[in-house]
Parts: C-alpha cells; sequence; structure tokens
C-alpha cells in the first residue's frame, strides 16, 4: 500500500526529564525524495533524526522502514536498514587515506586489506555519483567539503540508501553547496532517498521535493516545495507572535556608545565567521542579537571582549579602538562579557570554587600589591545572593557547580552587573532557566537600561528578544541581515532574516 | 553489568574512616610478607615507631627525609594545580644539585652565609630553567608536558653521570667514580642532626601557603588550571602564568637538590634524589594539592622512609620486605581513593533492551 514510503515514523515522543523534545511527532520519507527538515534551533530536527539513525530509543511511536515495523536500537541496525547520518563532526581518521577510512570500520572488510577490490569498488561508486575523491589522499591534506564527499561516500559504500544529512551546508562555501547539491541530485537519480536538516530557505527551496516544518518538538505540517513560499515557510517556522510577560521598559536612548564598523573573523575551517558585521549601541538601549545558533554570536561577543581574533575592522569605544587590545585592558575599560555557554559552567565561572571566589575572580586585580583579599569580595557576594534571591547553603566553601542551573547564572550576571561596567555585553543569560528565574534576569537587564547603560543581548528566543529589546540585529552566516524595530516589524520577517533573506531596512549588509 | 559512578561529595568522615581503613588492611597483608621473613609483625611495626622516635637522633633522620619531600611536593603542587603534570622533579632535583656544586666549583672560598645564598638562588634557577623549558613550547607549540618533563630527567640524570665519572671526577678518589665533597664553607650548619634545611623548609611551606591561598598569581593559577576558558574570559594572561607557574614549581625543586647536596650527601651524585621526585608526586596528589595536607603527607611518608632503613637493620629483614611494606601501604591508600569517590552501581534498571 505504501510502498512508496522508505521511511515512515509515526507518534514519535522522546522526552529528556521535564523536557519534550519529540511530542508526538509524524514523519515520512518517499522512495527517491530530498525531503528538508526545517526548523530553528531546539526544535526537534536532530533529535528526530537521531531516533531514525538509532541513537535516541522513542518512548513512543512506530517507525517503519521499507513497509516494515521495526525497532531501530543502535546506529548498526539502522545501518542494516539502509539508513545512514553524515554526522556533523567528521570522524575521520586524519592520518588514513581516503581508501582506508572508507574500508575501516566496513563489514565488507576483510581481516587483510584486499586493496584493490576496495579500489575497484570505491572507483565504480565514485564514478556512478561523480564525486571528487581520490582514494590515495590523505584525510589531513583535504579540505572541509572533500571531508564531508567523504563522509557521504563512506556511508554510500556501506549500503545506505537513506541518507540524513545534519546540517551539511554549515561549513560550506557557496560553490562547495553547488557540488554538494549536484552529489545529491546523483544520488536521488540512483534511488537513494535524502533527508537534510536545514534552516536555509534558499537552499531549501533549491534542492529538496517535500519539507516538513518543526517547532518546539511537534510538526507543524509537510509541504510540496511548489505549493509554498519562502515567506511561508519562515511563517510556520518561527510561529506566531507569543504574549510573554517580559517587560518593556521605554527609555530615551542616550548617545553612542559602541561603534562597530566593518568587523571580520575568520575561524578555523577559513569560513569568515563575521563577516563585515557593522552596528551601533547606544547607551539605554537593550540591542538584541538574533539568529541561527552558530550564527557568529559567540565570535561577535568574543571580538568586542578581545578574546577572538578579529582580521579587519574598527570596534570604537570611548573614542578609541579596542579592536587588538588584550582583553584584560578592554575589561579595565569597562566592558563585561557574560557569556553563558551550553554547559553553563565553561566561561566566566569557576565550577570548583565557592561563590565568594568567583566574584574576586574580577575584583581581585583592584588591590595593590601582590595579595588578594577576600573581604571586599564577601560584601559583594553577600549583597550579590541577598538581591538575586540566589539559594545556596553557604557563600564559602561550597562550589557553584554544586548550585542549580539558575542560580549559577544569577551568580554570573550579578557579578557583571555589580561591577557597574560601562558597556553589558550578555549572551544566552537566560539559557536553561526556568520563568521565575529568566523574569528575574530580564527585571536586571531593565534596570541596567534605565541606568543608561549600553547592553547587548544575545538570545535565542525570538518572542523574548522582540518584548525585551529595543533594536534587534539579525546574523546570519556571519552577517548583519538586517537591524529592526521589534515593534515596528513581525516575527516572520525575522526569521526571513535569520534565514539568510536581508531586509531592505535600515541597514543592509555589505558584501565584498 | 557494573557501573562506576563518582560520588557526590565524599565527607569528612568517611574520607578519615575509609583511610584508616586502608592503612589497617596494608598492615595485615603485610604481616603475612613479615612472618614469611621470619619476623614477629607486631615488633616489627613497633619498630618502625621506635626507629622514627626512639630518640632525638632517629626523630632527626625522620625529619631529615621529611624535608627534601616536603619542599619537592610543594614544588609539584605548584604545577599540579595548574593541570601541567610536571614529573620532571627529579630532573629539576638533579640540576639544582648540579647547579650548587657548579657554585662551589667556581667560587670555593666564599665565607658561608654568602656561599648558601647563592647556592640558593643559582640552584633555584636551574631547576627553573628545567621546567621553564617545557612550559613554555606547551604554552607555545601546544607540547606534551607530561612526556617533556619525564624525558628531562634522563637528560639530567644522564648530565650528572658524565660529570661524576668524567668532567667532574675527583682525582683524589683513588680511581673512584665520585665527585669531591663540598667543602665545610659550602654545607648547610647542623646542630645534633637537625640542620638549616629544617628553616628553609618551614620559611617554604609558610610561603606557599600564602602564595596559593592569598596571592593574586596562585589565585590566577588556581583558575587557570579549573578553566582555561574561564581565565582567558577574565583576562588572565595565560602563557605568563604558565611560565610563573613553572618557574616555581621547578625553582623549589631545584633547591631541594641545594639542600640535599649541601646536608644528606655532601656531594653531587647519581644517587642523590632516591626517587623522591617520584614519590612527591604521588604526596602532592594524596594531599589534595593543599598545602597543610602536604606537610602531613610528607611526614608520614618520611615515617616510612625512616621507619624502613631502621628495621632493616634492627631487625635483620632484607631491605626488599622493608620496601614492599611500603609499597603495600602505599598501595591500600591510593587504592582507598578510589572507595572514597566512586561507587558502582548495576545498570540492570538502566538497560533493559540490547
Amino acid at each position: 500500500m505504501n510502498n512508496d514510503y522508505v521511511v515512515k515514523m509515526e507518534n514519535i515522543t522522546k522526552v529528556f526529564g521535564k523536557v519534550k523534545a519529540l511530542d508526538h511527532v509524524e514523519f515520512s520519507l518517499k522512495k527517491g525524495e530530498v525531503h528538508a527538515i526545517l526548523g530553528e534551533n531546539g526544535a526537534g530536527k536532530s533529535s528526530l533524526m537521531n531516533v531514525l539513525n538509532g541513537i535516541y530509543m522513542p518512548d513512543s511511536g512506530q517507525i517503519e522502514v521499507k513497509g516494515q515495523a521495526v525497532n531501530i536500537n543502535s546506529p548498526k541496525i539502522a545501518l542494516d536498514l539502509g539508513i545512514g547520518m553524515l554526522p556533523q563532526h567528521y570522524k575521520l581518521v586524519d592520518v588514513f587515506s581516503a581508501m582506508e577510512n572508507v574500508a575501516a570500520g566496513s563489514r565488507k572488510t576483510t581481516p587483510f586489506l584486499n586493496k584493490k577490490k576496495i579500489l575497484d569498488e570505491m572507483g565504480k561508486l565514485i564514478i556512478q555519483l561523480g564525486m571528487d575523491i581520490n582514494p590515495n589522499k590523505k584525510v589531513y591534506e583535504m579540505s572541509v567539503a572533500e571531508k564531508q564527499s567523504l563522509e557521504i561516500f563512506k556511508v554510500l559504500y556501506r549500503g545506505a540508501d537513506i541518507l540524513i544529512l545534519d546540517e551539511p551546508t554549515a561549513v560550506l562555501t557557496p560553490q562547495e553547496i553547488q557540488n554538494l547539491f549536484e552529489i545529491v541530485k546523483k544520488m536521488v537519480a540512483t534511488g537513494c532517498s535524502v533527508i537534510i536538516i536545514t534552516h536555509k530557505l534558499e537552499e531549501v527551496m533549491e534542492i529538496s521535493d517535500r519539507i516538513t516544518i518543526m517547532r518546539k518538538g511537534a510538526t507543524i505540517q509537510t509541504v510540496n516545495k511548489d505549493e509554498t513560499t519562502p515567506q511561508e515557510l519562515a511563517g510556520m517556522m518561527v510561529g506566531d507572535m507569543m504574549e510573554l510577560n517580559v517587560p518593556y521598559v521605554a527609555v530615551e536612548r542616550g548617545p553612542k556608545a559602541l561603534e562597530v564598523k566593518a568587523i571580520t573573523a575568520i575561524d578555523r575551517n577559513k569560513v569568515h565567521i563575521l563577516d563585515h558585521v557593522s552596528f551601533d549601541l547606544y547607551a539605554g538601549e537593550i540591542l538584541g542579537v538574533a539568529g541561527i545558533a552558530g550564527s557568529g554570536q559567540k565570535e561577535l561577543c568574543e571580538g568586542i571582549a578581545g578574546l577572538y581574533h578579529l582580521k579587519s575592522g574598527e570596534i570604537i569605544f570611548e573614542g578609541e579602538n579596542i579592536v587588538g587590545k588584550n582583553p584584560e585592558k578592554i575589561s579595565q575599560m569597562g566592558i563585561s562579557l557574560s557569556f553563558v555557554p551550553e554547559d553553563r559552567l565553561g566561561m566566566g565561572l569557576v565550577s570548583s570554587m565557592d561563590i565568594i571566589d568567583n566574584v574576586l575572580l574580577k575584583d581581585y586585580r583592584n588591590k595593590k600589591g601582590m595579595g588578594i583579599s577576600r573581604v571586599v569580595s564577601r560584601d559583594k557576594a553577600e549583597a550579590l545572593v541577598e538581591r538575586l534571591n540566589v539559594s545556596t547553603p553557604a557563600i564559602e566553601n561550597h562550589a557553584v557547580s554544586l548550585l542549580s542551573g539558575g542560580n549559577i547564572q544569577k551568580v554570573l550576571l550579578g557579578r557583571e552587573i555589580e561591577l557597574e561596567p560601562k558597556l553589558l555585553v550578555t549572551a544566552y543569560a537566560t539559557r536553561g532557566l526556568d520563568v521565575g528565574s529568566s523574569q528575574i534576569i530580564y527585571e536586571l537587564l531593565n534596570e541596567q537600561k534605565a541606568k543608561m547603560k549600553p547592553i547587548m543581548y544575545v538570545g535565542e528566543d525570538l518572542d523574548v528578544l522582540m518584548s525585551l529589546c529595543d533594536r534587534i540585529l539579525v546574523l546570519c552566516e556571519g552577517r548583519v541581515t538586517g537591524i529592526v524595530d521589534p515593534r515596528k516589524t513581525t516575527k516572520e520577517a525575522i526569521g526571513l532574516m535569520m534565514s539568510g533573506v536581508i531586509s531592505e531596512g535600515e541597514q543592509a549588509c555589505s558584501i565584498s | 553489568m557494573l557501573h562506576i559512578v563518582k560520588k557526590d561529595i565524599p565527607k569528612t568522615r568517611e574520607k578519615i574512616v575509609v583511610r584508616l581503613a586502608a592503612v589497617l588492611a596494608a598492615l595485615a597483608l603485610a604481616s603475612i610478607l613479615v612472618l614469611v621473613a621470619g619476623a614477629n609483625p607486631f615488633e616489627l611495626y613497633f619498630g618502625i615507631i621506635q626507629g622514627c622516635f626512639g630518640s632525638v637522633y632517629r626523630f632527626a633522620a625522620t625529619i631529615e627525609k621529611m624535608v627534601p619531600l616536603l619542599v619537592l611536593s610543594l614544588g609539584v603542587m605548584v604545577a599540579f594545580k595548574m593541570r601541567f603534570w610536571n614529573i620532571g622533579a627529579e630532573g629539576q632535583f638533579l640540576m639544582g644539585a648540579v647547579g650548587t656544586t657548579l657554585v662551589v666549583r667556581l667560587l670555593p672560598d666564599l665565607p658561608l652565609p654568602i656561599m648558601l645564598t647563592l647556592m640558593i638562588v643559582v640552584s633555584f634557577f636551574f631547576g627553573a630553567v628545567w621546567l621553564i623549558v617545557p612550559a613554555f613550547l606547551k604554552a607555545r607549540f601546544g607540547t606534551n608536558e607530561t612526556l617533556f618533563t619525564l624525558m628531562l630527567n634522563y637528560i639530567a640524570l644522564t648530565l650528572v653521570t658524565a660529570l661524576q665519572y668524567d668532567f667532574w671526577k675527583d682525582p683524589a678518589a683513588s680511581g673512584m667514580p665520585k665527585i669531591a665533597n663540598l667543602p665545610q664553607n659550602a654545607l648547610l650548619p647542623s646542630a645534633s642532626g637537625f640542620n638549616l634545611s629544617i628553616l628553609m623548609a618551614v620559611i617554604i611551606v609558610l610561603v606557599m601557603y600564602y602564595f596559593m591561598n592569598r596571592s593574586k598569581i596562585g589565585f590566577e593559577i588556581a583558575v587557570l588550571g579549573e578553566s582555561e576558558n574561564t581565565a582567558r574570559y577574565i583576562g588572565i594572561n595565560v602563557t605568563k602564568t604558565i611560565m610563573i607557574a613553572a618557574l616555581i614549581s621547578g625553582g623549589l625543586c631545584g633547591v631541594v637538590g641545594m639542600m640535599q647536596v649541601t646536608s644528606v650527601s655532601g656531594a653531587l651524585s647519581t644517587q642523590i634524589t632516591g626517587g623522591l621526585g617520584f614519590t612527591a608526586i604521588i604526596v602532592a596528589w594524596l594531599s589534595g594539592l593543599k598545602v597543610p595536607f602536604v606537610v602531613v603527607n610528607s611526614f608520614a611518608f618520611a615515617v616510612l622512609l625512616q621507619g624502613a632503613s631502621y628495621i632493616q637493620t634492627a631487625f635483620q629483614i632484607p631491605g626488599s620486605v622493608a620496601e614492599m611494606i611500603q609499597a603495600i601501604i602505599l598501595f591500600f591508600i591510593l587504592g582507598s581513593e578510589f572507595v572514597i569517590q566512586y561507587r558502582f552501581v548495576s545498570d540492570k534498571t538502566k538497560r533493559e533492551v540490547a
């Protein structure tokens, strides 16, 4: 009956702790189609694919592969069913050649490597797919795109005919993306089916046959490419505007506090992680930064704080260009950065130290001489715990890693604010916090804004950004795709910008 | 299947109980060995106590064994606090001793106070250089400090061998490959077995306590050890901090070389370290990298060392038996750390499928 469906997933639910990562998700894949899964961060795209690939076990729901109900317990079983997933982080042995990497771990490989046979088989497949792979090239000599082709090849060589590509274009240049799409088209022509996870609308429109949109762990809709528009997709991706209790405080905006002029940075993969980013930040405003994860937010924050090397551009603070100054100097000038990473503890706090010592971290240099004194820090720590209602048994000899996530973040942000910085850069301040704790953080930020502090707030939740911020800067792949007033725009418009559509509003980015 | 899970926070009382139990179990097991060697275990253990505290002279010998171990452990601790695995204390020790001997050979006629001061400075410098080289290469090129410091041990040992058998060989020793003893004006003054290195050690302990707990650099070293990202975020100069920590760590180990040459051994030789540079790693680690515990544990190890050497002569048991008793106790204490930090969990509840 449904022979043309190679994968059917029904009612898939997966709960992590209290979070419903997948909530009765429906998904189906036809034979020979390219199916895009579209959604914001945390929409459940990767979770769903990890279920299909046997990495996660769903709490409930059925999976049918090629017409048969299956129970996928491990990636090995998935591969037996012909499902192969391209890992986001490549798992290749650098000192091995392409051929050796393909042979390693393949079940076709005999105890003694029959190089000729493998090369023959590889050759056939390479010609069939028109891939540009030199079997004798060592992995460490390959570019990112070559490594990716090799990973795809590896999966295909092992017999997969259902291929999952998890954000494959994130690390590629436009030409390389075209090559990848050529390969995908050839794969489909040979009878493979491809699932591609992405949040770039233009790519979705170019490559896919059908599109499933996910939001907050649920399937919103599956549509045919020919029957939709990027605008409609962006709307479904971000959803309707939600009423939040995030208070917006109107403050007359003050003078220009920070001027960022065309800063550019290049990451390890030689990709422009920041590409001529320019904006101004004024006293008494909260400038929100929106974007899909990894669009350059972290590099932007670190670039301002002097922690990330900027290739070109200027950052003017108090009449001085701070690009090239060391982080210590910049922090002394009054620029404070509080960045909450995914694990919450990696930056800014020392997990094994108590609250006093963590407050001391930013304080100890103020004392003259060789020594440190905990007297001032103790007072500050007490004030912080009191004011922000941090629940902790003690401020001394009680490692912050033993506190709950919300309390840890209160300590981090509270410390930065206690320092009375001249410029506050904060990223993901409410990451993983419950509503109540988030509320306290928003109030703290608004309080600082009322004191005419310039604040840059990098956030994940568009609803929050839109109600909290005075202006929102949208980043996509390191480029500014728009700086907008959230009260004069729609969520859908911002969603489009996040997906790379440059706004015609206040400021278009310059591409050179 | 059993899983090993880290405990949340071990309680202080539990720690003490487990460690005491480990020592008792070790002594029980060692008793079998002692019986085989033909001695009475109880008498023997009492003998160890006697050998360490039985007389002023013996107590002095215990302290004499404690001092180098204590200072080495403090040196190692500084590097470890930064998660910089300096296992080259042996080499830094030897180089400090080489530096000390060099001072005497170049300026043999200095008066004692100047001589000692100069020897301290030079031995500190020699030890520091032996650690700053790998520290610099790690900070700059990301080389592996563990391998590097370990290999430098052998270079230092080979250098001392060359000095002892050739370049600095004492012509007056009638063909014996030894380096001449230091003259009187280069030896640490001592009184009834207690020498000046004890005072040096006391000063070093106090300074290091202040350094680790109350100084800016000590604080920066601790932050850097816990999280390099955080250190960078608050603007700590990572390279500079690594170099300073290496300077102090290597320098302290170097000074031990001076203490040892100018008191216990009286001359540079390939034997002077007695493996203490490695024992120091265990002491520093068992002490949780905290100065007061380093003092306590160095003393405990010194008791084992002195006790072992005493019972060899007093009970006529082979030296190897004494060493084995030491090893058993150590083994049990290290093993008990595992019990303190981890527990076993059956994973039946976790996985029912597959």
